[in-house]
């Protein structure tokens, strides 16, 4: 068993697992955050919902866990490869041979990983460990804490509002390049493709790229232009 | 189509054995045949050099039908050069234009280390070989042929994988230096037919297990292989090794 941990397909396969795991909650934080465009109490609700959902709850320490598996064998794996290559080619062609989301999928992940670390220091911390900087707010006769006002007023900020969602919208653009190659790749490492599936898998993940990179872009642009 | 003639430089990168530290040096050649071939350009250089006394540059070929997987060489940032499904023996001096520089390097990864100048030691590749890449056949009387019923498409995916020359193109061109499409070919040729499936699994784990001992990169699908692989082997085959690997492990 060590012996296959410690294997490169082991390795690769902990990197994938633990990426679809990521893509999955991608999803299910895509659905909250458009909750937004519903308006406050919709938004506070959801928020409200989460809190207390003891399903969640549990879940949240995993995902904490599934974001370190991923990025350190992102960054070990890497490690390797940089080392497996002592002596580079003074003169390389590779944009008829591979994407170049493909080939910079550690840098494309590192920009996001400090992407992530704004976002958990904006909102995360705040609602976990300082909710009440957060003021509160009655829906249906229920007192639950205003995150709507905490989510919108970074998008709205008269003096940073624009720098921060541009920032916001370049970390998904990053985020989606990252997922284009990740989603057929992680099937790939598992072994669930070939020459039939490779291109049904590579379109879903285009497509689910598009989808996860346009749906969180819409919140800033909503506050922005439209709201 | 009628041959022309082109005048071309070149850029080659000379070094004198594995320790040394070497570097490129400049070449000016004229009137080479748009229909000779790459390696046939190579020998008007190095005729030239012996001419003025100076040392050849060295190259690996063989058998220059495109089927031996000697030559290797990276030609302006491409394995076996900007031509797709060929070895460097099958590209043409027609790809290239009149004046044009051609950078030539050897494979650089860490798997094939340089022996001289455009030469390199791919003695790994045997060594992956030697883990798994054969049947163990006992002695006796050959079996009839087409006793063993095979579906066509089986045969067909494991004449593909079988096709590998072991040149060293998917490695040479990965970011990762990473083996896996030539290790994948020689793991899926046996897995898909039955004389093969006997040692499926110890042939999967431990080839792999010397590919990693090597200091091979970790494959992380670019694709790149597939599109410089002279054979065009299919990173299908790729996906197949993954699932011989891990199902291998699973039953321990």
């Amino acid at each position: 068993m060590s012996n296959f941990i410690s294997s490169s397909i082991g390795k690769k396969l902990i990197l994938s697992l633990s990426g679809l795991f990521l893509i999955t909650f991608l999803l299910i934080h895509l659905i909250a955050n458009l909750f937004l465009l519903g308006g406050s109490d919709a938004f506070n609700t959801a928020v409200h919902f989460m809190d207390t959902n003891p399903v969640i709850q549990i879940m949240q320490p995993i995902l904490a866990l599934g974001f370190v598996v991923h990025i350190l064998y992102g960054v070990i794996i890497q490690l390797q490869n940089w080392k497996a290559t002592p002596v580079n080619y003074k003169t390389v062609n590779q944009k008829e041979s591979s994407k170049w989301s493909a080939r910079n999928m550690i840098w494309l992940g590192l920009f996001v990983l400090a992407f992530l670390l704004i976002h958990l220091g904006n909102y995360f911390y705040v609602m976990k460990f300082a909710p009440h900087d957060m003021g509160s707010t009655l829906v249906d006769g229920v007192e639950m804490h205003d995150a709507y006002s905490l989510v919108t007023g970074l998008f709205t900020n008269p003096s940073f509002g624009v720098i921060y969602s541009i920032i916001y919208i370049i970390g998904f653009v990053a985020l989606g390049l990252h997922l284009n190659h990740a989603f057929w790749s992680a099937f790939q490492t598992i072994g669930w493709s070939n020459d039939v599936w490779r291109k049904r898998l590579s379109t879903i993940g285009t497509l689910y790229a598009i989808l996860i990179a346009v749906g969180f872009s819409i919140i800033p642009l909503y506050f922005l232009f439209i709201k | 189509m009628s041959a022309k003639t082109i005048n071309i430089k070149l850029k080659v990168w000379r070094q004198k054995d594995a320790n040394s530290k070497g570097g490129f040096e400049d070449y000016q050649l004229e009137n080479i045949s748009t229909a000779s071939s790459f390696l046939e350009m190579m020998d008007v250089l190095n005729e030239k050099l012996v001419n003025e006394n100076k040392e050849p540059v060295a190259f690996d070929h063989d058998c220059r039908e495109g089927i031996c997987g000697m030559c290797s060489m990276f030609i302006n940032g491409r394995a076996h050069g900007p031509d797709t499904l060929v070895t460097t023996c099958q590209l043409h001096m027609r790809t290239f234009k009149d004046g044009e520089t051609i950078v030539i390097e050897p494979w650089r990864t860490g798997g094939f280390p340089v022996i001289k100048d455009l030469m390199v030691d791919r003695t790994a590749y045997e060594k992956i070989m030697q883990a798994g890449g054969f049947v163990s056949v006992n002695t006796g009387g050959v079996p009839d042929a087409n006793a063993i019923p095979i579906p066509k498409h089986d045969a067909d995916e494991a004449m593909d994988a079988a096709s590998c020359i072991g040149c060293g193109a998917c490695v040479a061109t990965c970011k990762n230096s990473s083996a896996m499409l030539f290790v994948a070919a020689k793991v899926s040729q046996l897995a898909l037919l039955p004389q093969g499936r006997v040692e499926a699994s110890k042939r999967a784990k431990n080839m792999v297990a010397v590919m990693d001992e090597l200091g091979f990169g970790n494959c992380s699908n670019t694709g790149a292989c597939e599109m410089e692989c002279p054979k065009g082997i299919s990173l299908a085959h790729i996906a197949r090794l993954n699932r011989e690997f891990l199902s291998a492990n699973i039953k321990g």
